[in-house]
């Protein structure tokens, strides 16, 4: 069974992040990118699941301009066997890929490589989106498990055993195979990608891919019309009775 | 720097250079011979406590038939070599001396910026006695770099460099370039002065030192970034040399001296040293020394004190009254760090060593009243109170930028910065 993982190169979460002056979105010349943390989770599931000799192959793809080749070249230090790369920069359309966009796209990929497992992180640390794993697994038509903490596969019987972070608690699925997994902080720590497998995955293959090649068009659905900064916090006010905080509660704040 | 050094990386990739950047050399490998034959990266994913976390990865050996090291100023492997090699005392070299630059990069008014101009001043807001300066470049896309050098051999324990800055910056001449902006980055990092008479044989057996760690920074120029790439150049050249032609090493050393690095330096050896009598002196004497001697005067001063002996018993100073930050101009310490994109993974042990961890205690607090806890430019060095009422010493390893101060201007020496694990440090982007 081949194992499919996509990630994405955002901008590191360590940096501080600035809005452009014309606020048509944020500062990002001169910033350090890295893979989406959720990402690297998801790659370390992957090449968990392959060493526990569940999987033949990992694949990582990557969809945006040429410098997501760096982000792959990452993900196949850690261990992962080939890279594929969506080659958006020619397209004048694609600059800004929204995760329809992506899920077409991925959908298009699994058509052509027929992983048993779509793994991705639940969302990107940029648009805090979470949308792209439950989009492709509603356009593959394929069985779901988000925000998994714990992933169980099961060979002979071809399904995953799923625990979910849910905002009650904790949820167990059984996904029939194959299906699609979205990663949440508490699955697994990513590993380190060690200086000799950096070095051996320079030679490691990224196959790379146009929009025309792979036959899927694509219009641009969301349009970003402004991005500011939050509004500064005030700063807090300390009240000298119990009455004046009533009294502000009502009249200031207006809620009670 | 940040941008010229990845611009840098761009050019020697495509020539075939492999750069592996995130991984720390932390230790000299020798061969039975005592020959330097490479470095070996620190193991990762090591806990607080010195246990191995789930992720732990060894460190690796990277052997090479020439290492050099450019670890900028008090490199912490160069450190090792030149006492392990003697190569100060191999030419007869002072000790070396610093100062510690703090920097920051506004964002400033279009009306207020001028590509390409460049404000150096002296004195304000640092006294007769100790010597340094401040600096305002004016770059690209508005952006202005602003920054004060205080030299570490500064003798008041209750001097704050990083407080100084902040006050530099209300000064009107200062003021009216920034207000308005907005600062975008913010970082710290201890550069060389001893010049000329403080270079240290910069050749060992398997490798050589290049730039700061050696060296070459021309102080009455305020440049070392030219020196410090001609000498990558002359090591290079001597390098190949070693490597394909049967030549030795040693060539390095013959070169820099015909070069115009050791001319440029000679001429300017004696302006820093002259401080040492005072502000007044100094500039006196850099007067006579650039329009009259022009550098060729026949006696070489020496440096005074090495930085971490200059500091005086905190009984003969007062403290003194900072100004609380504005939070417009001037800023308190985690607002900066915020800046510098700072980080370290906080589960690892801490990369600054205490060599006698009693004397923070018995020396430092009580004779020079805790002077890192002044000069760090990233509030590591804390003394807090512990449970009994006790002054403790708390090291915030997380917050370090790196920039080697508590290596250099430790009273006792007891600081010995080393590297933390791989990939964590400043970040850079801007600066």
């Amino acid at each position: 069974m081949k194992i499919m993982v996509a990630v994405k190169r955002v901008i590191d979460y360590a940096v501080k992040i600035r809005v452009k002056s014309d606020k048509t979105g944020v500062e990002m010349n001169n910033v350090k990118m890295s893979m989406n943390p959720f990402c690297e989770i998801a790659l370390e599931e992957a090449l968990r699941i392959k060493e526990a000799g569940f999987a033949t192959e990992v694949i990582a793809v990557s969809m945006g301009p040429a410098q997501c080749v760096d982000t792959l070249r990452t993900g196949l230090a850690m261990g992962a066997d080939r890279a594929i790369h969506v080659d958006t920069s020619t397209s004048s359309s694609a600059t800004n890929l929204t995760p329809l966009s992506v899920a077409k796209l991925l959908k298009k990929l699994v058509d052509l490589e027929k992983p048993g497992l779509l793994i991705l992180g639940k969302q990107a640390i940029d648009d805090d989106c979470n949308q792209t794993g439950q989009m492709v697994a509603g356009l593959l038509k394929w069985p779901q498990g988000t925000f998994a903490s714990k992933v169980i596969l099961d060979k002979e019987k071809q399904v995953a055993t799923v625990e979910r972070e849910v905002d009650g608690g904790l949820e167990t699925l059984y996904l029939d195979l194959p299906a699609v997994i979205t990663t949440d902080l508490r699955l697994n720590q990513p590993r380190y990608a060690t200086l000799p497998n950096i070095m051996k995955a320079k030679s490691k293959v990224i196959k790379k891919v146009t929009l025309e090649e792979l036959g899927v068009e694509i219009k641009p659905d969301l349009e970003i019309v402004q991005v500011t900064e939050p509004p500064k916090r005030k700063a807090g006010v300390i009240v000298s009775s119990v009455d004046e905080l009533i009294d502000k509660l009502k009249n200031e704040a207006h809620v009670i | 720097l940040s941008q010229l050094v990845r611009w840098l990386g761009i050019k020697a990739e495509e020539l075939g250079v492999e750069i592996y950047p995130g991984f720390a050399a932390s230790e000299i490998l020798y061969d039975s011979n005592h020959k330097v034959v490479g470095i070996a990266t620190n193991d990762m994913g090591v806990a607080k406590d010195g246990s191995k976390r789930e992720t732990f990865q060894r460190g690796v050996e990277l052997k090479g038939r020439i290492t050099l090291l450019a670890e900028g100023c008090r490199g912490s492997l160069s450190q090792k070599i030149m006492g392990n090699y003697k190569l100060r005392e191999k030419v007869q070299a002072q000790h070396q001396t610093f100062a510690l630059g703090i920097k920051e990069v506004w964002e400033i008014d279009e009306s207020k910026h001028k590509p390409g101009s460049v404000l150096h001043t002296i004195g304000w807001p640092l006294d007769h006695k100790t010597y340094g300066g401040s600096f305002v470049y004016h770059m690209k896309d508005r952006q202005v770099s602003v920054g004060l050098v205080v030299a570490l051999d500064y003798h008041n324990p209750y001097l704050n460099p990083y407080e100084e800055f902040q006050k530099l910056k209300h000064h009107p001449a200062i003021k009216r370039i920034l207000e308005g902006g907005t600062v975008i980055q913010y970082g710290a990092r201890t550069l060389n002065e001893g010049g000329l008479q403080s270079i240290p044989y910069p050749v060992f057996p398997g490798g050589a030192i290049i730039g700061c760690s050696a060296g070459f920074l021309n102080v009455p120029k305020i440049k070392g970034t030219h020196t410090a790439m001609k000498s990558g150049m002359l090591a290079a050249e001597a390098t190949y040399g070693a490597l394909h032609e049967g030549a030795c090493m040693e060539l390095y050393w013959d070169k820099l001296q015909k070069s115009w690095i050791l001319d440029e330096l000679y001429r300017a050896r004696n302006f820093r040293p002259a401080f040492k009598y005072g502000l007044i002196p100094g500039l006196a004497f850099s007067a006579l020394e650039h329009y009259i001697l022009r550098g060729r005067s026949p006696l070489t001063l020496k440096h005074g004190k090495p930085d971490h002996e200059a500091t005086e018993p905190a009984s003969l100073h007062s403290p003194i009254q900072y100004p609380k930050s504005d939070g417009m101009l001037s800023f308190d310490v985690p607002t900066s760090l915020y800046r510098s994109n700072t980080n370290h993974v906080h589960d690892q042990p801490a990369h600054l060593h205490l060599r006698d961890p009693a004397i923070p205690k018995l020396v430092n607090l009580p004779h020079y009243a805790g002077p890192e806890s002044r000069y760090c430019p990233a509030r590591v060095y804390e003394y807090v109170q512990d449970d009994k009422g006790q002054p403790e010493l708390h090291i915030n390893a997380q917050n370090c930028l790196h920039c080697k101060a508590c290596d250099i201007k430790d009273p006792k020496q007891n600081i010995e910065w080393t590297v933390p694990e791989g990939g964590g440090g400043p970040g850079y982007l801007v600066m």
